[in-house]
This record gives structure tokens, C-alpha cells and sequence, in this order.
């Protein structure tokens, strides 16, 4: 169960979802998708691989163009804006990749600091070695600043990509499978870490996994995406309190594992 | 009626798929116009990459001049040693400087480099880039706001562009050097005998042309190599195909510039 979180302002729309729609071919990924994040709230999407989670985050994020439908953030259309706009409210908006993406060619301490010195050009040096310092305490990795990606671990490199995208204090952070491919006990750490960043950086997020102990430890609220729709909303324990084979075929996976 | 409509299915498919390949082909065309016209609307705003750039110039650069060097002294050397029988059979091999420079200045020193320097960095940086593509590297940078195209291409390109008329500049004296060994052997020619004897026919408009081609060839190998790396697909096969076409496609592009160049240079001379 998700430790308390920051208070939800239900008064405040952060992103608005409105008949998102996409198809790669002749492939329907994303068929009518509707959603509202509020400030504060972390939701977490559910689905299976393949079910379109991905590529709605990335619709989000403006990597990916919809067919058709509304993605609003903090406010703004993304699809009306211009190259610059767009620039200037990804500062606002963090983007946690599943594969981690850090720069392979760059330390720990250059993957901070390249976003830091192309978007805040007033720092000084000491100021940029202390955010990064900073940053790098509150995922508890600064012993890695001088590493590089190649000599880390799974979960450490999760980590300094959290870190990367808190450098520049996103609003709205979008956690793309935060905990695949991580053992169970670094999985709770990052869950721990997600809370932890919501608390500590008063943000909104949207969490993708197919992982439930992620989902009932981070969600305030769980959405289950299935062939394209959302199908279920609500809190953990209402979303899978339901005789739906979709979603029971996905607790009863979880349970066995437990 | 039947057989007849059955007969006719292939036919139509291979229709079907040929159009396809056409407009995709028509989509490439495009998509690369797109990109060069992104570089050069990019490179005239700020703010610039000056520190990359550099760090380019020297990996691309610095890092070639072994290669450089050994190709551009052996070449001198061979092409004087297969010269000299043919010249000394008209008893012309004091015009051997001459024909050398004119070969290594005008023809050998550009094409021979940016042969050399496609099959090194073009393939470098289209498996760099798409290495970076595959693993979301490069949309992570354009999710933290900063503009991967700037950051990753146009320092590449720009340091290429810049680093080739060097490394020709460099190629055309080992080559030279190479060659004097070879004359020095078998006449004791001082060098600078040589040397004064190589430069009588070149001229302003030779060197100019050498340059400018350098040049050229330099933007063709950035910006074949940062296309096919920065649009990979297909995971690590994608890695591949882009670091083996950007050196083909350059390569290729590379032999196109050098007829034009060369009738375009004819024509002024």
C-alpha cells in the first residue's frame, strides 16, 4: 500500500488526455484514450506488453505524434506547439526511460550536467557541481559521480536517470517501467525512490509497469490499458476487487509471485 | 475467368510493390533534404557547440593520422616506383616530381583521404548514432529540453568539414615525402631540388580545387554518416546497416563529386 503522499490538488489539471488516438499500420495501438493527472497525483498505467503504454508516454512526452485526439500539458496543447515552445515546457516535464538512457560516453557527472548547462546558463561552476552533488545525495548515488554508465548496475543506472531528469525540477515526471528488469528488493528501493521524489520535488507523475507491487506502492491511482482503451480506474484495491479476466488474470500473476 | 483473375493477382502485387518502393524511395529523398536542410538552418543559430566541436576535431582528426600517414607515404612511394619504367623509357624521369605532385596534389591527396576517412569516421559515426538512436539516448536529450541535433550532427559535420582539408594538407606532403625517398634513392635529387621541381606545375587552382574538394568531400561524410546513424531502426541490426551504408553511400557520393568537381575544374583551367 502506497505510503501518504503529498496533498492532491483535484482543483488542478496537470495533463489532459482527450480521444488519443494512434496506429502504426494497420495496427490500432491507442483506440479513444481519456485521462486527467492532477496536481500532486501519481497514476500508474497497467497493461500487458504491447498493450500501447509506451507509446501513449511517448505521445506525452511529444516524441511521438498522435493521429488524432488532445494531449494537454500544464495547460498547453502539445500538438500546436512551435519547436521552441516545446522546448520550454519540456523543462517542466521529466521523462524516466525504461533502458535508463544514460549518455554512454559521458560520466555520472557529465550526464547531470549536460541538461543543466544547456537549459540554466546562469549557474556557475560551483553552483553546478553542487546541484549535481545535490541531486545525486537525494537518489543516494553520489559515490557513482565519476563513474561511468557501462560500470554500473541495473538499478544504479535507474537511479542516475532519475536523477538526470530531477536536475532540472520537472513538475510532471513520466516513469517509463521504473522497476523492469530490476530484482525484487532494488524494485522496492526505486518504489521507495519514486515516492520519495514526489514528497521531496512536489510532483506529478505518470508511472508506466506491468508490475503490480510498483503499481500498489507508488499508484494514488491505478488505470488498466487494454487493446488500445482504458478499461478500469481507481485506487488498487478498487480496480482488481472485479471478476474481469483482464485484470484477474494480472492479480492472480501477482499473487503467485508474492 | 477464374484462372485469368488468378493469373493476374501476382501481376498486381508486384504493381503494388513497386509503387511502394518508389514512394519510399521519393520518402528518403525528402527525408534527407529535411536533414540537410536542418543542418544548415541549425548551424547559423546559437548557441554553439564550441567544446564538442573541438573534441570532434580531434577524435576525427588526431585519431586518423596514423592511418593518414602510412596511407599517404606508401602511396607516394608505389606511385613513384610504378612511374619511373614507363617515364625513363622516353628518358623524361627528371619530370617524375612533376607528374607525382600533380597526381598526389590534384587527384591522390583528396579522394585517397576521403576514401580513407569515410570507411574510419563515416562508419564511426553512423554506429555512434544510431547506437545512441536504439537505446533512446537521443530522446532523452530532446526530453531534457536540449536539442540533440545541434549537439550531435552539426558538431560532427562542422568537424569533418573542417578536419578533411587538414588531413589532405597533411596527406599531399607525406606523399610527397614518400616519393622524394623514392627519387632521392635512385637520383640522391636533394629535396629541395624535389620539391621545387614538383611544385613548377601546380598552381593556385590546382591547391584551390584540392581544398574545395576536401571540403566537400568532409560534408558529404558528416552529414551520410549522421543521417543514417541519427534515423537508425531496427534495434542493433539498424546499428549495423547505418555504420556499413554510411560508409557506401559516402563513398559512392564521393566518386559522383569528384567527376563533377573534376569536369567543373577542367572547364576554368
Amino acid at each position: 500500500m502506497k505510503s501518504a503522499g503529498p496533498k492532491i490538488d483535484r482543483n488542478t489539471i496537470v495533463i489532459s488526455i482527450k480521444d488519443l488516438q494512434k496506429s502504426f499500420g494497420e495496427m490500432n495501438v491507442l483506440r479513444g484514450i481519456d485521462l486527467d493527472l492532477y496536481k500532486g497525483e501519481n497514476v500508474v498505467i497497467l497493461g500487458r506488453s504491447g498493450s500501447g503504454k509506451s507509446v501513449l508516454i511517448k505521445i506525452i512526452a511529444g516524441l511521438l505524434k498522435p493521429d488524432s485526439g488532445m494531449v494537454k500539458l500544464l495547460g498547453s496543447e502539445i500538438n500546436n506547439l512551435d519547436k521552441k515552445e516545446l522546448l520550454a515546457l519540456r523543462l517542466k516535464i521529466g521523462f524516466s526511460f525504461q533502458s535508463s538512457a544514460l549518455y554512454d560516453g559521458m560520466s555520472v557527472w557529465e550526464n547531470l550536467q549536460f541538461p543543466l548547462v544547456r537549459n540554466r546558463r546562469d549557474l556557475t561552476k560551483k553552483q553546478v557541481n553542487e546541484t549535481i552533488e545535490q541531486v545525486l545525495n537525494d537518489v543516494g548515488l553520489l559515490q557513482t559521480i565519476d563513474q561511468m554508465p557501462a560500470e554500473l548496475s541495473g538499478g544504479q543506472k535507474k537511479r542516475i536517470g532519475i536523477a538526470r531528469m530531477l536536475i532540472l525540477h520537472p513538475e510532471i515526471i513520466l516513469y517509463d517501467e521504473p522497476t523492469g528488469g530490476l530484482d525484487p528488493v532494488t524494485c522496492v528501493e526505486i518504489n521507495n525512490l519514486i515516492n520519495k521524489v514526489q514528497l521531496q520535488y512536489n510532483t506529478s507523475s505518470i508511472i508506466i509497469t506491468h508490475d503490480l507491487s510498483c503499481a500498489k506502492s507508488t499508484g494514488d491511482r491505478i488505470v488498466m490499458l487494454s487493446d488500445g482503451i482504458f478499461f478500469r480506474q481507481g485506487s488498487f484495491e478498487e480496480v482488481f476487487n472485479t471478476d474481469d479476466e483482464r485484470v484477474k488474470s494480472f492479480y492472480n500473476y501477482y499473487i503467485l509471485n508474492q | 475467368m477464374d484462372t485469368a483473375l488468378k493469373n493476374s493477382q501476382p501481376h498486381q502485387k508486384s504493381g503494388t510493390l513497386q509503387r511502394k518502393k518508389i514512394a519510399s524511395f521519393f520518402v528518403s529523398v525528402y527525408d534527407v533534404y529535411k536533414f540537410i536542410a536542418g543542418f544548415f538552418k541549425e548551424v547559423f543559430t546559437g548557441p554553439y557547440e564550441f567544446k564538442e566541436i573541438v573534441r570532434q576535431c580531434y577524435e576525427i582528426g588526431c585519431k586518423s593520422l596514423a592511418i593518414i600517414t602510412l596511407t599517404a607515404f606508401i602511396t607516394g612511394i608505389v606511385f613513384t616506383k610504378q612511374s619511373r619504367p614507363s617515364l625513363s623509357e622516353f628518358g623524361a624521369t627528371s619530370w617524375l616530381p612533376s607528374l607525382i605532385a600533380i597526381a598526389i596534389v590534384r587527384a591522390l591527396a583528396p579522394l585517397m583521404t576521403a576514401l580513407v576517412i569515410a570507411g574510419k569516421v563515416g562508419s564511426n559515426m553512423g554506429a555512434e548514432l544510431a547506437s545512441m538512436r536504439v537505446t533512446e539516448q537521443i530522446d532523452a536529450m530532446e526530453v531534457s529540453s536540449t536539442n540533440p541535433f545541434k549537439f550531435l550532427v552539426i558538431t560532427r559535420v562542422l568537424a569533418i568539414t573542417i578536419t578533411l582539408p587538414v588531413l589532405v594538407t597533411y596527406f599531399a606532403f607525406l606523399g610527397l615525402a614518400g616519393a622524394y625517398l623514392n627519387v632521392h634513392h635512385n637520383e640522391s635529387t636533394s629535396f629541395t631540388t624535389f620539391m621545387t621541381n614538383a611544385f613548377v606545375k601546380i598552381s593556385f587552382l590546382d591547391l584551390f580545387s584540392s581544398l574545395f574538394r576536401s571540403v566537400v568531400y568532409g560534408f558529404t561524410i558528416g552529414i551520410t554518416g549522421c543521417f543514417k546513424g541519427y534515423n537508425a531502426k531496427q534495434g542493433t541490426v539498424g546499428v549495423g546497416r547505418a555504420a556499413n551504408s554510411a560508409v557506401v553511400i559516402s563513398m559512392f557520393l564521393i566518386f559522383i563529386e569528384e567527376m563533377v568537381i573534376v569536369q567543373i575544374v577542367n572547364y576554368f583551367r
